[in-house]
């Protein structure tokens, strides 16, 4: 027989080196800058998030979602007994008989796992991620075998000392990849900086079925954005080392399949690359599209841009978030993104193409397309809309936002308040005194601007009285909902779908149903996923007395139309328009209308050569399918006369 | 060869004024000075100011290209920019002192770089839309004409240069930049502006414009009408004969329109 201190001295060496490894990786994010977090209270809640809401994530592929449950669940089991049968050598059927069904499981789950990698998915990483299955399999057969050996439940000598020393080997090999290889940056580096990363997770509020999509403001007095990667906070830094290299992110981010030069994976790891010192030369995963994999090189005090990713990388992200909203980890790449660009647009002062003259026309304007301030209500010149400097009170603030300078979105505007107006809505606007919301500003990066922005805004909305504000653009509505906060506005935000589906269910409007032929809904990101709207649009549309045609990817799947993140206005190109593959998910099931519920979407969806289906925003479909008593609303008793509010 | 750090260059900026909501801002033709004095100098080279420093808008706009200081020539509404700029600029030693073609604001006389130029004694180069090299004690300027011609002059160190919208744009500001920039007094004696005392301001009224019928029949016709250069609006092209007699005929020319008495 082999020595008997031998197992036993490979599990506390191997355990040791894990130790070793995992202090040093945690050096490695504490170079990042300090993030307060609740130690404690972030540990204890590490289990439940791990098991409710990062499982809710990866149930999305209940085949993977299983394998994963059997492998990790068999693994933490098998080390949590191997530790006293073989380390402290208990001899007991109560810790053997528990251990040898552990490693079962882990086995069975190791044999998908291995199943999966034979044909894996373009988006999954290959190189050391094709070795862990094998090193699972191994792991777990080894220690079976070897438990089943040690133990009482064969007859003495049963096992034969080479089988043991091949089991050792095993053991070894096993013990390598999954302790050593988990504190030294081998693939099961995720276990470890994973459930760190759920304990101190940067946006605690995600967890528990809540929701966290704001930016976080910039310290105007202190280091803007980030330029290093030490400059990242270091639990930022710690969710890039959490991630899997699954690449559910790179298989939903609109930019990658564009062939723009992201891929949100790629960001991730070049990210580890520079926290951890090195290359991206044992990268093996999908490259960002047109660029080769081996030419990233950074540490962690030397420029990101340039070095590690260039900048057309950055300012491909539309942050329509999908890839955060399908990472299984919850890693935060838009967060990560603005933040680098807010360096370059802050202290390098290089927004691309047309990002520097829009970023003008807010400082000067408050409008990006640098119109005359004081033409905002051009558009309604002929609807005599009520003002809040005249009512001074209001029960709905309609939030006009920077549409009224298009054409195109007029139609959306006029469309909204012929709705509000049928439904006797209590409604005023700011008319000049409204600012742009400062969306584009601060996806641009240039936080300044903004703050300057929703400073002016919150100070304009702080004058009146209003029970809340309805907006028919979801960047406004997100904005004004989520990030106002910061500069002290709370409001009651409420999304112009929303809001007209509450109209319809309360009966203040009627409507009659859509003639047109099949219909399609596009989910905008900023209300689907930064907000959770996927329901009134659907129930709206529903009520219209159509059956919504779901595209492919529809719902909290959603492409983006390409609109968003001031990526129209950075235009990095690519090999095709995001636009124009969302148009071809709606071709694809034969719609013929695509209805819409943001300007933006409408803008880059329209942008689409014909023929394509039709776009319309819900306030059209809706306006079209009024129906207006010719009594007029005021012959009832309860509706105010609306040529009052129109004359004052 | 750009950057030549030994160029001494100095770009005179003023506060300008956004033409759709009057907001302070960069003037854009002294932005687009500061920019080609950062191509040629680089960081060496100086950006003046005469005013009364308030960084709000205009100044932290040029700061926030990248320069880290402005020299402030402290004075008051009142005063009179020309000799405050005359006594720094006779004590520096410049080679070319870049302005913008007028200011966007105030009196926007566009007079301040000739009466420089005619005090210091300095050649006076107008709308310039590039500086392609300095060799030897000359420049070779860029002189941009109407509807995109150029011409090319070569002038003595040092002069005075204004420059053209034509030029290149201006590189974009940083919020980064700006708050690292500083501004230099230098300590000046502003003496009030006189004439001006006795001026009174109003806003200009817009005045109605004449349109331009186009009577071309064709795209070709159109095109050539918004580009081709307008013909026979008297005067002549003298391209022989000796520099007395073009300057005679130039000041026939002045006499006859009034403009020299």
């Amino acid at each position: 027989m082999l020595p008997e201190w031998l197992l036993p001295a490979l599990v506390i060496m191997a355990l040791g080196l894990f130790a070793i490894g995992a202090l040093r990786r945690i050096l490695l994010w504490r170079a990042g800058r300090p993030e307060p977090v609740r130690l404690i209270a972030g540990l204890m809640a590490m289990p439940r998030r791990y098991l409710v809401d990062l499982h809710h994530v990866v149930a999305r592929d209940k085949a993977m979602s299983n394998t994963h449950v059997a492998t990790a669940g068999g693994f933490v089991l098998s080390m949590l007994l191997i530790i006293p049968v073989h380390v402290f050598g208990l001899d007991s059927r109560w810790l053997t008989l528990p251990l040898l069904v552990s490693t079962i499981i882990m086995f069975t789950g190791a044999v998908f796992v291995y199943r999966r990698r034979r044909n894996p998915p373009a988006r999954l990483s290959k190189g050391p991620w094709m070795r862990l299955p094998k090193s699972l399999l191994t792991f777990s057969a080894s220690f079976f075998l070897l438990t089943l050996l040690a133990s009482d439940v064969l007859p003495e000598n049963f096992g034969h000392w080479v089988l043991t020393g091949v089991l050792l080997i095993g053991v070894t090999l096993g013990l390598a990849e999954l302790l050593f290889g988990m504190g030294w940056g081998g693939p099961m580096k995720h276990a470890f900086a994973g459930a760190l990363h759920l304990a101190f997770h940067r946006r605690p509020e995600r967890f528990g079925g809540g929701r966290s999509t704001g930016l976080k403001p910039v310290d105007l007095d202190g280091m803007l954005g980030v330029a290093e990667p030490s400059d990242f906070k270091w639990n930022q830094l710690l969710g890039f080392d959490a991630c899997v290299q699954c690449g559910r992110c790179e298989a939903v981010c609109p930019a990658f399949a564009a062939g723009q030069p992201l891929n949100p994976k790629k960001l991730i790891q070049d990210m580890v690359v520079g926290l951890a010192g090195g290359t991206d030369a044992h990268y093996a995963g999908s490259p960002y599209p047109g660029r080769d994999v081996g030419q990233a090189q950074g540490s962690p005090h030397q420029p990101i841009v340039d070095g590690l990713v260039s900048a057309e990388t950055l300012w491909s992200c539309t942050t329509c978030r999908a890839c955060v909203e399908e990472c299984p980890m919850m890693i935060e790449h838009v967060d990560a993104i603005v933040d680098m660009r807010r360096h370059l647009t802050l202290e390098r002062g290089e927004t691309p193409n047309k990002g520097a003259e829009v970023l003008d026309n807010l400082i000067a304007t408050d409008n990006p397309g640098g119109y005359e301030p004081d033409s905002r209500m051009n558009w309604a010149a002929d609807l005599a809309l009520p003002l809040m400097a005249d009512k001074q009170v209001a029960d709905v603030l309609f939030w006009v936002s920077d549409g009224c300078f298009d054409m195109r979105s007029q139609r959306i505007l006029r469309a909204f308040v012929k709705i509000l107006k049928a439904a006797n809505v209590d409604f005023a606007v700011l008319g000049n005194e409204e600012c742009d919301s400062g969306d584009v500003a601060r996806r641009l990066g240039d936080d300044a601007t903004f703050q300057t922005l929703a400073r002016h805004n919150v100070a304009t909305l702080r004058k009146y009285r209003f029970s809340r504000i309805v907006t028919t653009d979801p960047h406004a509505f997100h904005v004004l909902k989520n990030e106002y906060g910061d500069f002290g506005g709370h409001y009651d935000v409420m999304h112009h779908s929303t809001f007209i589906n509450e109209l319809v269910t309360q009966g203040r409007i009627q409507l009659d149903r859509f003639k047109g032929g099949a219909v399609t809904y596009h989910d905008p990101c900023y209300l689907g996923r930064y907000n959770g709207e996927y329901e009134s649009p659907r129930a709206l549309l529903a009520a219209l007395g159509i059956q919504v045609s779901e595209m492919e990817r529809s719902g909290y799947r959603s492409r983006c139309c390409g609109g968003g993140g001031g990526a129209p206005i950075t235009d990095i190109p690519g090999e095709h328009r995001i636009a124009d593959m969302r148009v071809d998910d709606a071709r694809k099931v034969e719609a013929e209308t695509i209805a819409v519920a943001c300007q933006q979407c409408t803008a880059m969806l329209e942008g689409v050569v014909e023929p394509r289906p039709e776009i319309r925003d819900l306030a059209e479909l809706v306006a079209e399918g009024l129906i207006v008593d010719a009594a007029g609303p005021a012959s009832t008793a309860t509706a105010r006369p609306s040529l009052a509010e129109e004359v004052h | 060869m750009w950057p030549d750090p030994d160029l001494k260059v100095a770009s005179l900026v003023s506060n300008g004024q956004h033409p759709k909501s009057g907001r302070s801002r960069r003037a854009s033709q002294d932005a687009r000075a500061v920019e080609l004095g950062l191509k040629m100098a680089g960081a060496a080279s100086r950006v003046i100011h005469v005013g009364d420093g308030d960084r709000e808008g205009g100044l932290d706009q040029y700061l926030g290209m990248g320069l880290p200081e402005i020299t402030l020539l402290n004075a008051d509404e009142q005063a009179d920019a020309v000799p405050v700029l005359l006594e720094y600029l006779k004590g520096a030693s410049f080679d070319i002192v870049l302005t913008g073609v007028h200011a966007e604001q105030g009196e926007a006389s566009g007079m301040v770089p000739y009466l420089l130029a005619e005090q210091l004694g300095w050649p006076l180069v107008s709308h310039i839309a590039d500086i392609r090299k300095v060799e030897g004690g000359r420049a070779e300027v860029l002189q941009a004409l109407p509807r995109g011609q150029r011409r090319l002059l070569r002038v003595p160190l040092p002069f005075i240069a204004t420059v053209d919208s034509a030029a290149a744009d201006a590189r974009q500001y940083a919020f980064g930049a700006a708050r690292r920039g500083r501004l230099v007094d230098a300590i000046t004696d502003a003496p009030v502006d006189q004439a001006r005392q006795e001026w009174t301001c109003a806003p200009a009224k817009p005045r109605p414009k004449r349109l331009h019928v186009a009577k071309a029949k064709s795209a070709a016709d159109r095109f050539k009408a918004a580009t081709a250069k307008p013909q026979g609006q008297g005067g002549s092209v003298i391209r022989e004969g000796t520099d007395q007699e073009k300057a005679t005929a130039i000041m026939e020319l002045l006499v006859s329109e009034g403009v020299v008495r």
